[in-house]
């Protein structure tokens, strides 16, 4: 049966890329959109997000989407949240001063420390960008089919540390343990970005377009 | 844990057509982007570098073209370079799907270029190459040039690194023309002394004529990522024979 997927656009950066990945992942409907009822009516919903989060945050609200994506979630339809996107979800971050965000999950999105070292004193770069390993802590649909400590795709300088949250189902470690996945109920969402992660990426994105929404 | 290191292919593009040729079995067209880019996608590849080398910025639109092609067959990282001038550039290139944009000659005549841009779209998606010569004086320090090595600007590589970096630039890409098509291997003194000198990744480029080459590009450069054209291109080796190959010199890999 063909079914919609609404990628939330929210005037924050090219979605270019989410939508491609989604249509190679076997998504018969794409739409990337703002508005409420189009939203509402799709069957999967993703909300994305680059740039820095009081922008988003800021855009996201004054076109009402957090109340559009607070109805979707009540539905129960599936969520696929991505980077900023997760970190929207959380109760607050700690970036730009600090901003207040949708509080769907409890949590906090804090930065990477000033002058980062590895365990073995190893200098790591800020911003977390490139390929990390996901090791997947708790079974979830949208992992299926993809290997436990599979390579995805991150570039984020701000994350949520895993012992600040209680919904975590994937986790990279970067000097610190981050969330690489969390999930509740009918959302999944990643600190990665599958839509750049290769065929694990993509595995993911098809996991998503079939599943149901419960964990 | 660090980040895995990073293979990149790069392909030159002039006017839409893929220049330097590209010699792989089975493809159809050599001189597609587009099909070039997906081999490499499929192939394994990290990342994806795009080099516009089109002399005419009139002919830019074709380039826009191109990028977007990409983006919706290419499900990694995509960077793209070559003529970038002005901070709309930049916008119109990540919006047709890039998720880097490389500044060259434009960030040595007008370095506050690197400072906007990567406050308006963050220092992530923004990429300062480097092409360096290395001084004959014997001095041991090398100097900044511009078009394909011909222009000498009179800056120092180090310095002008530590500058590009703390304007914003989310990652340096340092090319030797001084071992650009020799197939002798990276300069690994000046990919070292930068890569020690500052705090964002540095991508080792020209020279590369081997797989030993990419592997000392990592130990002894220390570079994050290693960029090569004909080694892949002519089919000399595959993405996944490099991979293998770094990797058992026991260099993480994303495999």
């Amino acid at each position: 049966m063909a079914q919609t997927v609404a990628v939330i656009d929210y005037g924050m950066g090219n979605l270019h890329s989410v939508e491609s990945a989604l249509r190679r992942a076997g998504a018969d409907d794409v739409v990337v959109t703002a508005d409420r009822a189009r939203i509402l009516e799709a069957d999967r919903v993703v909300f994305p997000g680059v740039g820095a989060i009081r922008d988003c945050m800021s855009e996201f609200r004054r076109l009402g989407c957090d109340v559009t994506l607070q109805n979707v979630i009540e539905r129960e339809t599936p969520v696929l949240a991505i980077c900023v996107g997760m970190q929207s979800l959380m109760t607050r971050s700690d970036e730009n001063g600090g901003v207040s965000c949708l509080g769907l999950i409890d949590g906090c999105v804090t930065r990477f420390p000033a002058h980062h070292k590895d365990s073995d004193e190893t200098p790591l770069k800020v911003p977390h960008m490139g390929w990390n390993q996901v090791s997947q802590v708790v079974t979830h649909p949208l992992w299926a089919d993809i290997a436990d400590n599979a390579y995805f795709y991150f570039v984020h300088s701000f994350f949520v540390p895993t012992s600040d949250c209680d919904a975590v189902f994937g986790t990279f470690d970067y000097g610190v343990q981050g969330c690489a996945a969390l999930a509740r109920k009918n959302v999944f969402a990643t600190q990665f970005h599958p839509e750049k992660s290769h065929d694990n990426g993509l595995k993911l994105l098809s996991n998503f377009l079939r599943w149901d929404g419960t964990c | 844990m660090p980040l895995a290191k990073r293979i990149i292919p790069c392909l030159d593009v002039d006017q839409g057509r893929v220049v330097k040729g590209v010699n792989f079995v089975g493809i159809r067209d050599a001189g597609d982007p587009v099909e070039i880019a997906k081999r490499y996608n499929d192939a394994g590849a990290d990342e994806i570098t795009f080099l516009d080398i089109t002399a005419s910025h009139e002919q830019r639109d074709t380039t826009y073209r191109t990028v977007e092609q990409i983006a919706s067959q290419v499900f990694i990282p995509l960077t793209v370079g070559g003529g970038v001038r002005a901070v709309d550039d930049i916008r119109r290139l990540l919006n047709a799907g890039a998720d880097k944009v490389s500044i060259n000659t434009a960030a040595i005549f007008n370095p506050e270029l690197v400072r906007e841009s990567a406050d308006r779209f963050g220092s992530q998606c923004i990429v300062v190459a480097m092409d360096v010569k290395s001084l004959a004086d014997g001095s041991g320090r090398y100097e900044l040039f511009t078009h394909g090595g011909r222009k000498p600007t009179g800056l120092e590589a180090v310095a002008w690194a530590q500058k590009m970096a703390d304007y914003g630039a989310g990652e340096i890409l340092l090319t030797s023309m001084d071992r650009d098509g020799t197939k002798d291997g990276y300069d690994l003194a000046i990919t070292r002394a930068i890569s020690d000198a500052v705090a964002v990744p540095v991508i080792a480029s020209g020279g590369v004529g081997t797989l030993d080459h990419l592997v000392d590009g990592f130990k002894i450069g220390g570079a994050d990522a290693v960029l090569a054209a004909s080694i892949f291109h002519f089919g000399t080796y595959t993405v996944r024979q490099a991979k293998d190959h770094i990797a058992n010199a026991g260099i993480r890999m994303r495999r």
